[in-house]
Parts: structure tokens; C-alpha cells; sequence
């Protein structure tokens, strides 16, 4: 079947002038549903889908050929708008987002049920109508049905047995082998699209920093240089460098916290305790450099709040040259452990041909055959000129999700000590300027777990007039109901932790 | 394998050593005591941690406290997977819409006598997340808590003093 190509679709339209680098484009719905059906055809990446008040809805997509990412833009018409759900599942859960938060229905859409609204909040799309709402019965949801014989479900969760964020995980077994799991997420939905619209800079840097504690230093930096797009704002060299220094530690730390717990869940706790107390030292050391063990808040608009001293620089250094060659001998170990690979090969496989549909992010993606990294594809300061290999791996199992993050964190600690081993000199921070007119941003940033995105619009006062954060769990959570599938339910903490998404940064 | 854990065994430990108990939460439990009756729990405390609606940075650190570093099960502390089995919630975050009726239930699923400490400064008072329609409030709204431990996240060396607090007073004799 012949393909309309977006590039092809766009170069016929002419950009919104608010827009700083990625073009956004005002479509109708006819428009609106073509570049639907497009990407339900395999002709570009959905990242990201939000809507605004007004009556806007906006859709984020990458497609071949085009240099950025483009934004497109609907108005809604009679409180509807088309879904794109409808051709391109990877959409169904942000559609169901944007009806509950601001009331406007997706039209077509082939999943009617709500999903960040539990019927708790005694309001009904609070960022639209807000209509009073009658509280109803949390656990009212209508799960999917599933009819065969011998099928038992088990209910998890939205507490859940170990230290974890809050879900509800309905499982449809036949014996010990799942043969359906349902997510049901939202419950940590903080209201986050709301305390944004009209915040200063400042507040919402700090509430943006907190869509998801493990990733705060990617989610500052997305942030960060989303209002650099917008107010066209050039970040000194120094403080380029540092907050690459930052986003690289952290994920290491966080890669090694989830190697370990990923063993620990097969129930091989000596690389749980080694790869606990690498993590340990990571954000020691941070807390010494940057005075917050998971550097909150440290990176925002403009560089960053704190210099490096070279006390700092050195103990990152002397930690980094004290873990490799224990972790190498801690992998050496993994590979080594057949009983331990036994848990891992094989377990929780997801097909190439749905991280590609999902475009989803992060080791998800890439254990699965999917080559995509924003330090290298959408390219940003300080990875510019930089050589690293992204690791691309294609078995899709928790295995390979594991190699990923070996390999990123060899990659991440060769990054760091060049930079820390030639830190550029000179400012860390410059001002943000008021731009006095309407201006819109946004950027991607590479997190432990996958790409970020924020968008937003900087009204001329200079204060927030909307923020988008959208985490990679999105596109990942849906994943993990597949690669669960034929598995034993024993196995499911293997590949919930192989993920590792985000519920806070999904529900926001 | 072997020649890793030879060499543990003779490494010296990486366990940081034991932290006195805060003086803050020290008080804080005391006035708490005063008000119910003590019980020998043989110095032990077992904890069933819930995220009320954390960004998880305080989940990521109560997770370092079961490390080799801070290594809490030395103090007789430990995290058990099910309220039924524990004497102490330890909740983070502001306490969402969504999770109220959750957390209402997990702590009437706790056995008494029980104590509840909230962490970080979410719990303590919502945090960046106050005022949101999505938010009921903070943790001692929706049920009664004992002991606050501050921060954001708090640091896992002010977990330890908190809990070291909590079980010193909780577990004295009278």
C-alpha cells in the first residue's frame, strides 16, 4: 500500500512562529487523522501526545527525513478530536490521559475506559471543566475479559510486596503460565499538568525535578534546556559539561541498582550486594561533588546551581577507578552463573516489531533491536563530537536487558572521565531572560530508563503557560504486558524489574 | 565465584558504623509514647514501607538502608513484604487521591500496637506537590503518625537515626 510520507505531509504547511526549533504545526482534523494512520503504518515514532486548555491537542512524532522532531496541533471541536489510538495503539493510554484531564474525548478511540481517573478526586477533567464529580469505588474498573478454561487471575498490588511504587498488576493464569497480565496505573497521579500551568520557572523546575525521583537530573535537564529552546538561551561550556558529568552518573547508579535487584529477583544475592554498595559509593560521591546524593534541582535553566571543586572532581574520579574492575569481575560473574542465566535467557522476550511500534526508549527498547539514543540521534550539549557505542542488542530478554546496561555503564564512566580529566573553565550559570512575547520549547534528553520529553510555552511574563513532561515508561509499560506473556508468574518480578519503568513519572 | 568470596571474607566490612538516634525524632517519638502503651518487642521493628505517592527519590532511598553499607537488619530492622506481619508503616508522599483508600487499608490490615512513620517532606507536608487537586495531603491526614523524617529525599543516614530513634523507645522496657 502506498505511503504518504510526514515529511512529505508537513513541508506543505508552514510552522507556528512561537515555535523555537521544533516546528509545530496547526492541522485540521482531516490532517490530524492522516498523520494517525501514517504512523499506524510504521511511517514515524509517536513521543508524546498531551492536550492543553482550550481546546488544543498536540501530538510529538520523529519521522525519517525530518531534522527534529515535529509537533502537530488539532483544535478540539464539539469537546472531540480524532483518536489516533484508533491506528496507533501506542497512543490508546494518552488518549485515555488527555479525556480524564481535560475532558475531551477522542474520537473513534478503541479503549473507552478511563485511566488516570479512579473516580477519587471529586472532579471531573480538572484541567478543562472541572465539574464536580461523585467519589465511586477505586476498585470499579472494568478489566478486560478473558474467557479459556482453567484461567485463574491473580490480583497485585496497588501495594506491593517489595519497596516499590503503587500499581495494580491482574493477572490471567492457566497454572503457573500467564497467559494475560493487565496493568492498571495512576495511582501516584499527583495532579502534576496542573500545579505547572501558571507556575514560575522556578517552582516548576523544582516540580519537574520530582516527576520521577530516579531520573531527576534528566528530568531537570530536559527541563532545562526546553526553556533554553524557548528563550533561545546559550549554556557556557562548563556547565554543558557538568550536567553530562550528572546525567552520566546517574545512570550508572541507577543501572546498578537495577542489575543488582534484577539478580536479586532470580535470587542471586552476592550481585545484589555488590552492585548495591557500587551505587552506594555513585551517590556518595555526588552528594560530595554536587551536595545532593541524587542531584536535585541541581541543573536548571540557563546551567547549573552548583560548581564543581576539585576535591570533587577527584573523589568521582578515585570511585569510578575503584569500581571497574570490580564490577567487571561482578559481570564476569553473571556471565559465568548458569543457574543465574537460567532466570534471565529467554525470560520475558519482546518482539522488535513492537518496541519499534511503540518507539520505545532506553535498554526496552534497544535490548529489542531498537538503535535509537537522543545523546546521539537528537544530539545535545556536551555530547556533541562525542564517540560512544550505543549497545543495540536484539534477543529482547531480561538478559539482554541486562547486557544494555553493562555496556551503558562502561560507555557512561569512559564518558565521565574525559570530561572530569578536562573540565573547560568559565561560568556555570547565565540569566534567563524575559522574552516578553509567547514562546514554546521543548527538547529530549536521554534518561537512565529512555528519552524524556518536555514541552512548554513561556508566556511573556515568564512564567509557565503549559509544561508537558512525558516519561519513556509510557511507551514501555505497555511492553512489559507482552514480554510477560507464556511466562511463569515466578518470572514476572524479573521482567517488571528488567523494565524497571516509572509509575510516578507515567501517572504524574 | 569462589575467588570473590574468598576475598570478602577477608576484606574488612563495608558497614558504616551505627549513627546515634536523632535528637528531633527522638523527642517526637517520646511525646508519641507517652500517649500509648509501650511493648517489648525484643528489639526487633518490622516495617512495611508504602509510597502514598512518592516521585520515588525516597523509595530509592530507604532501598539503601537494607545495603551492605547501612545494613539496618543489624539493629533488628527489617522490611516485610505484608502489613499483617509489620509493626511499622513507613509511608512517602503526599498521600494521592488514588492511594487513600490503599493506604486506609494497609493500616487497618497492621496489627496493633503499630506506629507510623512518614518520610520525607511530602509526607510531611506535600512537598512541590501541595495544593494539587489530585492530593489529599499529607500523610498524618488520612492516618495517625508518630514519627516525620525530613528531607527531600531524606538521606539514608537520617532514615537510620529516625528508625534507631523509634526502636530504642518503642522496644524499652517500662
Amino acid at each position: 500500500m502506498a505511503q504518504v510520507s510526514i515529511a512529505s505531509l508537513l513541508s506543505r504547511l508552514t510552522p507556528v512562529a512561537a515555535a523555537r526549533q521544533w516546528p509545530r504545526y496547526e492541522v485540521d482534523h482531516a490532517g490530524w487523522d492522516t498523520v494517525g494512520r501514517v504512523l499506524g503504518q510504521g511511517g514515524g515514532d509517536l513521543i508524546g501526545l498531551w492536550a492543553e486548555e482550550g481546546g488544543q491537542v498536540h501530538l510529538a512524532l520523529r519521522a525519517t527525513n525530518l531534522a527534529n522532531p515535529a509537533i502537530l496541533t488539532t483544535g478540539v471541536v464539539n469537546r472531540q478530536f480524532p483518536s489516533v489510538g484508533r491506528h496507533h495503539a501506542p497512543a490508546i493510554r494518552l488518549e485515555r490521559a488527555i479525556r480524564d484531564l481535560h475532558g475531551y474525548m477522542p474520537a473513534g478511540t478503541p479503549d473507552e475506559r478511563p485511566w488516570l481517573d479512579h473516580g477519587a478526586w471529586g472532579v471531573r477533567a480538572p484541567l478543562g471543566a472541572r465539574t464536580a464529580a461523585r467519589l465511586s469505588d477505586p476498585a470499579a474498573y472494568d478489566f478486560l475479559p478473558v474467557t479459556g478454561q482453567g484461567l485463574h487471575q491473580i490480583p497485585v498490588g496497588p501495594v506491593h510486596a517489595g519497596i516499590i511504587e503503587p500499581g495494580h498488576f491482574r493477572f490471567t493464569a492457566n497454572g503457573e503460565t500467564v497467559a494475560r497480565l493487565e496493568e492498571r496505573l495512576g495511582y501516584v497521579h499527583k495532579g502534576i499538568d496542573g500545579l505547572l500551568a501558571g507556575a514560575d520557572l522556578d517552582t516548576a523546575g523544582r516540580v519537574v525535578a520530582r516527576v520521577s525521583g530516579d531520573e531527576t537530573v534528566a528530568l531537570g535537564f530536559a527541563f532545562a534546556r526546553a526553556v533554553e529552546a524557548a528563550l533561545d538561551i546559550a549554556v557556557p561550556t562548563r556547565a554543558a559539561v557538568l550536567r553530562g558529568v550528572m546525567a552520566e552518573l546517574e545512570r550508572i547508579a541507577n543501572h546498578f541498582g537495577d542489575i543488582g535487584a534484577i539478580c536479586n529477583d532470580a535470587t542471586f544475592t552476592l550481585i545484589h550486594a555488590y552492585c548495591g554498595i557500587f551505587r552506594e559509593r555513585v551517590l556518595a560521591a555526588c552528594d560530595g561533588a554536587f551536595g545532593h546524593r541524587l542531584m536535585m534541582d541541581r541543573i536548571v535553566p540557563g546551567g547549573v546551581t552548583q560548581d564543581i571543586t576539585i576535591a570533587g572532581v577527584r573523589a568521582i574520579i578515585a570511585t569510578l577507578e575503584d569500581i571497574a574492575p570490580r564490577f567487571a569481575e561482578v559481570i564476569r560473574l553473571y556471565d559465568d552463573t548458569p543457574s543465574l542465566q537460567d532466570r534471565t535467557c529467554t525470560t520475558g522476550i519482546v518482539a522488535r516489531d513492537l518496541v519499534m511500534r511503540f518507539a520505545a526508549g532506553g535498554h526496552v527498547g534497544r535490548a529489542s533491536g531498537r538503535d535509537f539514543d537522543c545523546r546521539r540521534d537528537l544530539v545535545y550539549p556536551p555530547y556533541r563530537g562525542l564517540a560512544f557505542k550505543v549497545p543495540v542488542l536484539k534477543a529482547g530478554d531480561v538478559d539482554a536487558r541486562v547486557w544494555v546496561r553493562i555496556r551503558e555503564v562502561e560507555a557512561s564512566m569512559s564518558m565521565l572521565r574525559g570530561w572530569l580529566l578536562a573540565l573547560p573553565d568559565g561560568p556555570v550559570r547565565v540569566a534567563v531572560p524575559r522574552a516578553g512575547e509567547w514562546r514554546e520549547g521543548a527538547a529530549m534528553v536521554e534518561a537512565f530508563r529512555g528519552d524524556v520529553l518536555v514541552w512548554l510555552r513561556v508566556a511573556a511574563d515568564g512564567s509557565l503557560a503549559r509544561c508537558y513532561v512525558r516519561d519513556a515508561s509510557w511507551f514501555q509499560w505497555p511492553l512489559l504486558e507482552a514480554a510477560i506473556e507464556g511466562n511463569i508468574v515466578a518470572d514476572f518480578p524479573l521482567c517488571n524489574k528488567s523494565f524497571n519503568c516509572s509509575y510516578s513519572g507515567h501517572d504524574l | 565465584m569462589r575467588t570473590l568470596l574468598l576475598k570478602s571474607l577477608f576484606a574488612s566490612p563495608v558497614t558504616i558504623a551505627p549513627p546515634p538516634p536523632a535528637d528531633a525524632a527522638l523527642a517526637e517519638v517520646g511525646r508519641m509514647l507517652e500517649q500509648r502503651a509501650r511493648r517489648l518487642f525484643g528489639r526487633s521493628l518490622t516495617i512495611r514501607e508504602v509510597d502514598a505517592g512518592s516521585c520515588n527519590g525516597c523509595e530509592l532511598e530507604i532501598h539503601a538502608l537494607n545495603n551492605a553499607v547501612y545494613d539496618v537488619e543489624r539493629f533488628g530492622i527489617r522490611f516485610a513484604a505484608s502489613p499483617r506481619h509489620a509493626d511499622v508503616l513507613l509511608v512517602t508522599g503526599p498521600v494521592t487521591r488514588n492511594m487513600k483508600v490503599a493506604l486506609e487499608r494497609t493500616y487497618a490490615a497492621t496489627p496493633d500496637p503499630k506506629w507510623v512513620v512518614a518520610a520525607g517532606d511530602c509526607a510531611a507536608g506535600c512537598g512541590v506537590f501541595a495544593g494539587s487537586y489530585a492530593v489529599v495531603g499529607a500523610v498524618d491526614e488520612v492516618i495517625p503518625v508518630d514519627l516525620h523524617i525530613a528531607g527531600c529525599p531524606p538521606r539514608p543516614i537520617d532514615l537510620m537515626k529516625g528508625l534507631i530513634a523509634l526502636l530504642d523507645k518503642a522496644t524499652a522496657r517500662t
